[in-house]
């Protein structure tokens, strides 16, 4: 893994936009005036009739990307995650996921990693929204490879998927030849028979680095990535958690309705294992770098690393 | 298509609305019947439709905004022949295809799902601006409740239908004056509406809603108009053309009894044979 070279996420969605945008003519991306934050000013200054600025008003924008796409086109919306599926979730369930349209929601600055702007901008609940749409596809990626790919495969998808990217710059763990991204399929990283470690987001990094401490310490932990939340890869995960019996969910989001729930649902379903979730815990963040809220609500591979060794001597 | 014509359409529109909505034992036929005329305008004149293609990418697209209206709407489209009109007995029934409020994709000739005020309207600013965007020359209309204009997402559409020069959009909005609650005047007044959408920088025209010519003259105006969307604002009557449902805000989701429906399919009976006399009469002048 290069912990040296990072990139935010919401950067790569922006590249990877602009370099798709050139290839495909049916894209329109809609932004609310936040185009140089979420990186759509990098396809707006390539394409600028395809681009349109819908000023602060996150809600019509969902409803304009919907009758963008109710005419054949491939609609990308992008705003803060926390004014995308916050603010918008009944545009987006409505206009969006009732009729199925081909709306892409890209959602920037998603997580407590969003840093100084402090709680009011810190979504950790978008996850927990867009679980609830009926054929809602939801993708995490963990870094610039996997949000790039994430982008390409959002585009080709035919209906409505909610793209989760972040402000922070976050390690390239991707880099990797023949490097491939199938929708809907977790990603094996490290196997292991004492743990499973399902991670998402850039969570997986910080996940990793703990499992190669815990190796040092004698215990030989498994970690999936998992970039599309929904649908989910329940073979992988039941495969993990029937083979370690622990399984522990890492997440820059809420406890409550993310990833550590979508997994401990079908875990519970076919009582496969005992779950630690580890995420935001049901508190509002606040203002510090991103690197220090990551650490100080306890999302830094240290925190994990000392959350996983608890688990695993819990004998209840 | 003559006036007589339209308003016989508009006859039987009304006439499979209120039938519908007595067979659903539940429905709004207030703003259905407020409406009737302009969707009779809309799908039998204005509009560039197949009803045999309806999916046709080239199509002018219609965005019931105030998607509660839905019989009406589908008792239109059964009549421009999207789908028989005994599909209209399977109003808001299980199992069925017309749902309580429109759905794309399921019911033919409906452009955009639609039932959650103030959301259609950006989805049919959407359209429009799709057609800016690629050159097509197709139109969009959307019709809006006068209380949905309460929601503010209506105006954040409207500011940036007119920001991006959308002349091939058409805003109407169907002033029967009544919400749920009472007069729009009373529960949170949405007036001046004209007013209104002129600071949103659109051109407004204010007609009787149940006037065809005026309708026709405003649709043609519409039209000519360059670089700003239009508002029509329609001055209509709720239950317009059942006497006894007729201004009545209570009559904004009440289903008729089979009392109320007989008397009111035997007053409209009576306006159709009205019409049709003065056809009979019309066709007798044009022939002397």
């Amino acid at each position: 893994m290069n912990r040296e070279k990072k990139i935010a996420t919401r950067v790569s969605y922006g590249n990877a936009l602009a370099a798709l945008g050139e290839k495909k003519e049916d894209i329109v991306v809609l932004d609310a005036d936040l185009a140089v934050a979420t990186r759509t000013d990098i396809f707006r200054d390539k394409f600028p009739h395809r681009h349109i600025d819908c000023g602060i008003a996150e809600c019509n924008m969902m409803g304009v990307a919907a009758g963008i796409a109710a005419t054949g086109k491939v609609a990308f919306a992008s705003s803060f995650a926390m004014f995308a599926a916050g603010r918008a979730f009944e545009q987006i369930r409505n206009s969006i996921g009732y009729p199925g349209l081909n709306v892409k929601i890209a959602a920037t600055h998603a997580g407590i990693s969003v840093g100084e702007d402090g709680a009011t901008h810190q979504c950790n609940e978008d996850i927990a929204l867009m679980r609830t749409i009926p054929g809602m596809t939801i993708i995490s990626p963990a870094d610039d490879v996997e949000a790039k790919a994430a982008v390409e495969a959002a585009y080709h998808h035919q209906g409505p998927v909610y793209l989760r990217f972040g402000r922070m710059p976050v390690p390239v763990i991707n880099e990797v030849p023949d490097y491939k991204f199938e929708l809907g399929k977790a990603v094996l990283l490290k196997e292991g028979t004492d743990v499973s470690i399902v991670a998402t987001g850039l969570c997986v990094a910080e996940a990793l680095e703990a499992a190669e401490e815990l190796e040092k310490e004698g215990i030989n932990a498994e970690v999936i990535n998992i970039h599309t939340i929904k649908p989910l890869d329940e073979g992988a995960i039941l495969t993990s958690a029937k083979k370690t019996g622990k399984v522990v969910t890492v997440e820059e989001h809420s406890v409550i309705g993310g990833l550590g729930s979508a997994v401990a649902d079908v875990i519970s379903a076919k009582n496969a294992a005992k779950v630690l979730k580890i995420g935001v815990q049901d508190i509002f963040g606040q203002s510090g770098s991103g690197a220090e809220l990551i650490k100080e609500y306890g999302l830094d591979s240290e925190s994990i690393l000392k959350k996983i060794k608890g688990f695993l001597c819990d004998k209840e | 298509m003559k006036n007589i014509e339209l308003k016989l359409k508009a006859n039987n529109i009304r006439k499979e609305t209120v039938k519908a909505i007595h067979n659903a034992k539940s429905g709004h036929p207030g703003g259905s019947l407020s409406a009737a005329d302009i969707y009779t305008y809309l799908y039998f004149e204005e509009m560039k439709i197949d009803p045999a293609n309806p999916a046709d990418m080239g199509r002018d697209r219609f965005v019931l905004s105030k998607g509660h209206t839905a019989p009406g709407y589908y008792a239109t489209l059964a009549e421009r022949g999207y789908f028989p009109k005994e599909e209209l007995q399977g109003l808001r029934k299980l199992g069925r295809k017309l749902q309580g409020h429109p759905v794309m994709n399921k019911i033919p000739g409906v452009d955009m799902s639609s039932g959650s005020l103030g959301q259609g309207v950006s989805a049919a600013v959407g359209m429009a601006l799709s057609a800016k965007i690629y050159g097509d020359d197709y139109r969009v209309y959307t019709l809006l409740g006068d209380g949905e204009i309460q929601e503010g997402q209506v105006w954040e559409a409207a500011m940036l239908a007119a920001q991006n020069k959308l002349d091939n959009l058409v805003v109407i909005v169907d002033n029967n004056n009544l919400q749920i609650d009472g007069e729009i005047s009373e529960v949170n007044s949405p007036y001046p509406i004209d007013e209104k959408f002129k600071a949103f920088r659109f051109h407004v025209i204010t007609i009787d809603g149940h006037d065809f010519d005026e309708i026709r003259t405003a649709f043609k105006e519409a039209r000519e108009i360059k670089d700003r969307p239009t508002a029509i604002i329609a001055k209509t009557i709720k239950g317009k053309g059942v006497s006894f449902m007729e201004d009545l805000a209570k009559w904004h989701g009440t289903p008729p009894n089979d009392e109320q429906l007989a008397l009111a399919l035997e007053e409209l009976e009576a306006a159709r044979k009205k019409l049709l006399r003065q056809q009979e009469e019309s066709k007798g002048a044009d022939n002397e």
